[in-house]
């Protein structure tokens, strides 16, 4: 009844296919991330005006759907005379917005870094008082306060909210394949096209996109016990011993 | 306005509204039901429930919509096929709204799971304790406090869900993206017709943003905010 052979013909596909989505997944929430960091301080911390302006970037992306946002990019800004002229003369960085990699790369970047720069922002603000107090009892400086107190508590904070962003990037990405990238959906499109045969085709690269669901869940449990060890519930072993 | 394209663009903004809504009606029936399952007694409930929600929840909302969409298709033909019958073709409309209430509906099992657990033990018992049948102890207490606790995470997967609905135009419903996308084409001004389709979007979720505010208003009269 399963038409092995969609999937065995395929699988060199799949497997560069799968290797395209790490790629995106990864370096956007990376790029994400870093970018968050100072924009959620911004965000909190900053003048009214920047907060203000912050604050209209990360509506601005997480109000409008991401497949939107990758198309307005991709498709909306050869639309620009200037943009073309830019191409011409061969610009490094706007050759970026002419390849469906580079587009997608800079979308789903942006798009993350407007939840994460959130999510690190809610757990700013939910610094303790007498964490700030104390530094600056300490007489450390408002730089320093930032460097030393506010950003590792947050960043430890944001870790149970900021996986399940994770695996919403990873999921994400799948809609690279409509911009003619071939990640791991793009790969099963291709191989249902080929051989008609849907179950096959999307029913595998499901599975795998679940492993590496699951992969990530397990890193970022991995992390919160690292990080995040003193808040873990108490086993109930532990309180006999 | 917008090269006569408005009166297009406004007939995909309203199909894709219709999308929004009636998928969300599905996905609350399927998150009662699979909380329900989910907190059941019985395993042979359970087992699919806790099935249903850690497959939808490991897969990308577009391989699961490619996935009804063509194999849908495939299993309606069988079928038909078997019963002779004519051809059918699986109408995108209603393959983009399953999904989308598909795999919401796992999102939702999982908020409302959560929120049944937050309302104390004791004030069920009370219930029962006054003679209440297990139908008025559910419509009575457990209900409107649990839907005070869901609130906040049906809003959150309610903006998740609304963006979602992109989606349904690669499918090829003819939905405010995809209508956007013909009149880019058409016109060589893409960029001005996806910003149109951002304001219409940010418009809705700033509309639902401020409904579901005043609803957990409403549903936490009585409740003390402790004070920061």
């Amino acid at each position: 009844m399963i038409e092995w052979a969609v999937i065995t013909e395929n699988l060199p596909e799949y497997a560069a296919g799968l290797w395209l989505t790490l790629q995106l997944t990864v370096l956007s929430l990376v790029a994400g991330l870093l970018l968050a960091v100072p924009l959620a301080v911004l965000r909190t911390a900053g003048p009214l005006v920047v907060s203000r302006m912050v604050w209209a970037y990360s509506y601005f992306f997480r109000g409008t759907p991401m497949l939107v946002q990758l198309l307005l990019v991709y498709y909306g800004l050869g639309q620009f005379e200037w943009v073309q002229a830019r191409w011409a003369e061969g610009n490094g960085f706007w050759l970026i917005f002419r390849e469906p990699y580079g587009c997608a790369l800079v979308t789903f970047a942006l798009n993350t870094c407007a939840y994460t720069t959130e999510i690190i922002a809610g757990a700013l603000r939910a610094t303790p008082h007498g964490e700030i107090e104390a530094a600056q009892a300490c007489g450390m400086s408002r730089l320093t306060v930032i460097r030393r107190i506010l950003v590792p508590g947050a960043l430890r904070r944001a870790i149970p909210a900021y996986s399940n962003e994770a695996i919403f990037m990873l999921h994400g990405t799948a809609i690279a394949s409509t911009i003619t990238l071939v990640d791991l959906t793009g790969a099963a499109r291709n191989a249902y096209s080929q051989h008609f045969a849907p179950f096959e085709a999307f029913i595998f690269a499901g599975l795998i996109y679940m492993c590496v669901t699951f992969a990530l869940v397990g890193l970022f449990r991995l992390a919160e016990r690292r990080w995040l060890g003193h808040l873990q519930p108490r086993k109930a072993g532990s309180v006999k011993a | 306005m917008l090269h006569g394209y408005s009166s297009s663009l406004l007939d995909g903004a309203w199909l894709t509204l219709q999308v929004a809504v009636l998928s969300l009606v599905l996905a609350l029936v399927l998150g009662l039901a699979g909380a329900s399952a989910k907190l059941s007694r019985s395993r042979v409930l359970r087992a699919p429930a806790v099935l249903y929600t850690t497959v939808v929840r490991g897969i990308p909302d577009l391989v699961m919509m490619l996935l009804v969409f063509y194999g849908g298709q495939i299993g309606i033909n069988q079928i038909t096929d078997r019963l002779g019958w004519d051809y059918v073709d699986i109408n995108p409309f209603a393959a983009g709204v399953a999904t989308l209430g598909f795999i919401f509906g796992a999102y939702f099992t999982e908020t409302f799971r959560g929120a049944f657990l937050a309302v104390p033990a004791g004030q069920l018992e009370a219930g029962y304790a006054y003679g209440m049948s297990r139908w008025q102890v559910f419509r009575r207490i457990l209900f409107p406090q649990m839907l005070r606790h869901a609130l906040p995470g049906l809003g959150n997967n309610w903006q998740v869900m609304q963006k979602s609905t992109a989606l349904v135009s690669i499918i090829g419903l003819s939905d405010l993206t995809w209508l956007a996308d013909q009149a880019g084409r058409s016109t060589h001004q893409p960029f001005l017709f996806y910003a149109v389709v951002c304001a219409f979007y940010l418009a809705m979720t700033a509309a639902s943003g401020v409904l579901f505010r005043s609803l957990e208003r409403r549903y936490s009269v009585g409740v003390r905010r402790a004070a920061a």
